[in-house]
């Protein structure tokens, strides 16, 4: 294999440099650290050294040419080998060095690593490692192995990790942070080519409508128009959730899954869909359809560009864990456009949480042909009056600071009357309350 | 808290089980006025008298079978076989009879018995005393396999194996019999829950699974190699069947890689079960191959002391294998 010379990086600011002398040319032998040629940056003058002995194969960069660090100069190798391709042509000839002073390169250069980064090989990769870096979408190229023979151990991605030289992290799910979108109102309408809202129109002028807008206005009104609208309103302490999410936290981290309080929301509501199975139908002329399953639908907000509702597919079947994991999981991917067409079908009920923010409570619109829809708001600080047992044994009311929220629950009054929507409210608030 | 050693804390739990309940009664060879051949149950006949601390006859089978007998009629039998080597004449009434009981009546009828074996090498005992069995029988679901290595959990295992309502194999470590020390509150009731298994060190670099007197050497072997920045954590098993899954699973997902050791010999050992479920369940945590180190597969422990130390896996041996593993 023959041996490559790039052009160093001479100092921490100094990306580029001009070769102005080859000191030994093609077919000479070289000595291990002999000067080699010679390089002229706008800081220093210097000479790069052999990096091992051999015979120079080739010369990429002639005389005079600047180009950036990191840039194929030459191959060194043995008598007779055949030298390396030359990369993708290097920018920055002598002539257009002017213009590149004054404008930044606008394309970065290919890959040819400025450290000695790895090549393709990166030897036995072990499960562990494949994991964590598909987790944290890593090229492992950067990754330096300390393992035998130079793998790459489990302790050498987490230190890469803690290092802080991979991407940002993804951001909160957007119902963790708060949004500026009408998050009360879902459609299923909004996909990868959803088209960019026009936020440059001023005053005065009409901004357009987009497919997703005009989308969102006809569902709303015939929504409006098909299901007589009912909302009902329940308080709940959160205060055992609060405490279960705390203990958790890390557990659930552990498996690569954030505990959200959606999860909460989630697996309280489904558990009362199963028991009212009535509030999990849809409104047909031969009578009210039961589903079999609970399709479980999530609004996210995507700011101006409107809103989206994936849905969960028999979320009955799924515990807390898996439930944390597929609302994180269809969060980020309808934040990024990701959405199948058919992960946003075939809901029977919704959640939305408009407490993201800071709504008390609402009185969302129904997603048809769901039969009702869950309005979560903010959760606050509130003081409460509990009763609690004196020491003398006595029951008496004080005063108690408790995570508090409102649930709203909007229901279409052809199928459920404000009986049976009660008493699936109140189921969720009662699961809230005793979690455990 | 008084130090005591691991045989002086099974003798305390078998004189409270007797004191606690009189249907417990142990039987065996020479466990009456000679104290058993280990002196596992010194002072128990004189204390009990010969209906609670019985002599047998030299017959492994009827030692077990008269336990399983007593135990369907509400007794709760100790049955010590004296050396492990010699319960193969009674795994007939282990395997058919007793662990097949509760199953096949359908719950109606259990066998409340617990049988002693002081098993392992490393003493001088040659072929026919260094056996280590536990294989055979935590093959067997219906059986119970419990191994302490602390005098704490001799005691305590002892104790919840007698309350425990079927057949429980009760391996005793016996080069450690003398050889472990610890501490042992002798001002409450000591009870290890069958079925646990116990982190007894915490690290971060790899896991050793083990049990009995290998695990005494792997805290040796791991106090070693945290002098050249080896952080390993160390899992006593405790009890084979049911195996505590979750908690040596636990720490594989923390460490990535693990060292598995036993005195038996490597084929078809309990290490292989081992090894096998962490690929089945935890693949994705795996950072290294599953490794065991356990004795050669040779037909017996050699009786020549050279041989014998060369079939056993010892705190050096042990030491090595973390080191190798550390490094891939």
């Amino acid at each position: 294999m023959a041996t490559e010379v790039i052009m160093p990086q001479l100092g921490e600011s100094v990306v580029e440099g001009t070769v102005t002398k080859w000191l030994v040319s093609e077919g000479d032998e070289i000595e291990e650290f002999d000067a080699l040629l010679e390089v002229n940056t706008d800081k220093v003058d210097t000479e790069v050294p052999a990096p091992t002995s051999g015979v120079l194969l080739k010369i990429y960069v002639p005389e005079g040419e600047t180009v950036q660090a990191g840039t194929l100069l030459a191959a060194l190798g043995e008598r007779g080998e055949t030298p390396p391709e030359a990369p993708e042509p290097t920018p920055a000839a002598a002539e257009e060095k002017e213009v590149e002073k004054i404008e930044p390169p606008a394309e970065t250069q290919p890959q040819q690593s400025v450290s000695a980064g790895r090549s393709d090989d990166l030897g036995f990769i072990s499960p562990v490692v494949a994991r964590i870096a598909a987790e944290h979408d890593l090229d492992l190229r950067k990754v330096s192995g300390s393992g035998r023979g130079g793998r790459i151990t489990k302790k050498d991605v987490l230190a890469f990790i803690e290092s802080g030289e991979t991407a940002a992290k993804p951001a909160a799910a957007p119902w963790e942070s708060p949004a500026s979108g009408e998050l009360f109102r879902p459609t299923e309408e909004v996909f990868k080519s959803a088209a960019k809202a026009s936020t440059s129109a001023k005053p005065g002028e009409v901004i357009p409508h987009t497919p997703v807008r005009k989308s969102i206005a006809q569902h709303m009104v015939r929504s409006k128009e098909t299901s007589p609208h009912v909302t009902t309103v329940m308080e709940t302490d959160l205060s055992r959730v609060v405490k279960h999410r705390e203990t958790n936290k890390a557990l659930f981290e552990r498996d690569g899954v954030k505990l959200t309080f959606t999860a909460y929301f989630a697996a309280a509501t489904v558990r009362a869909l199963r028991e009212v199975p009535l509030v999990n139908s849809s409104w047909g002329d031969d009578g009210v359809h039961l589903h079999p399953h609970v399709n479980l639908g999530i609004a996210v907000s995507l700011g101006e560009d409107g809103l989206i509702v994936p849905v969960i597919k028999g979320a009955e079947q799924l515990s807390l864990l898996a439930l944390a994991r597929s609302v994180n999981d269809l969060a980020r991917r309808a934040r990024d456009r990701e959405l199948e067409q058919e992960e946003v079908q075939g809901g029977t009920f919704t959640i939305t949480n408009h407490g993201v923010a800071g709504s008390l409570f609402a009185t969302p619109i129904i997603n048809q042909p769901q039969a009702a829809i869950l309005g979560v708001g903010a959760i606050e600080k509130r003081v409460v009056a509990v009763e609690m047992e004196a020491p003398s044994g006595d029951i008496e009311d004080v005063f108690a600071i408790r995570p508090m929220l409102y649930l709203s629950l909007t229901f279409d009054h052809r199928i459920l009357d404000g009986a049976v929507a009660d008493h699936f409210l109140g189921k969720i608030v009662n699961l809230l309350e005793t979690w455990s | 808290m008084p130090e005591i050693t691991l045989i002086e804390g099974l003798r305390q739990g078998m004189d409270e089980e007797l004191a606690r309940d009189e249907s417990v009664f142990i039987v065996g060879e020479d466990v009456g006025a000679r104290g058993g051949v280990f002196r596992a149950t010194q002072g128990l006949h004189e204390k009990y008298g010969d209906m609670r601390v019985m002599d047998s006859p030299l017959a492994e089978l009827s030692i077990v079978g008269v336990g399983i007998g007593a135990a369907l009629y509400g007794m709760h039998p100790i049955c010590e076989i004296q050396f492990a080597d010699f319960i193969h004449p009674a795994f007939n009434q282990i395997v058919n009879e007793a662990a097949k009981m509760c199953y096949r009546s359908n719950g109606e009828w259990t066998v409340p018995m617990v049988i002693r074996a002081p098993y392992g090498g490393g003493i001088g005992g040659g072929l026919y005393h260094s056996q280590s069995i536990e294989a055979f029988f935590a093959h067997v679901p219906g059986l119970k396999v419990v191994v302490p290595s602390t005098p704490y959990d001799a005691k305590g295992l002892l104790k919840s194996a007698v309350r425990d309502p079927n057949p429980v194999l009760y391996l005793e470590p016996k080069k450690g019999y003398r050889l472990i020390k610890g501490e042992v509150p002798d001002d409450e009731e000591v009870l290890v829950p069958i079925g646990e298994a116990k982190v007894t060190r915490r690290g971060s670099d790899l896991t050793v699974l083990a049990y009995g007197m290998m695990h005494h050497y792997t805290l040796q072997a791991a106090e070693a190699v945290a002098e050249d920045g080896i952080d390993v954590e160390v899992v006593d098993l405790r009890t084979l069947l049911p195996l505590d899954k979750q908690a040596l699973l636990a720490s594989v997902q923390k460490t990535s890689k693990v060292l598995i050791v036993h005195e038996d010999n490597l084929t078809g050992g309990f290490g292989a079960e081992l090894s096998a479920l962490i690929a089945d369940e935890a693949f994705v945590h795996l950072d290294a191959p599953v490794k065991r180190l356990a004795g050669p597969d040779v037909p017996a422990v050699p009786f020549s002391h050279p041989l014998q130390d060369w079939f056993m896996p010892d705190a050096a041996k042990i030491a090595e294998a973390i080191r190798d593993l550390a490094a891939f």
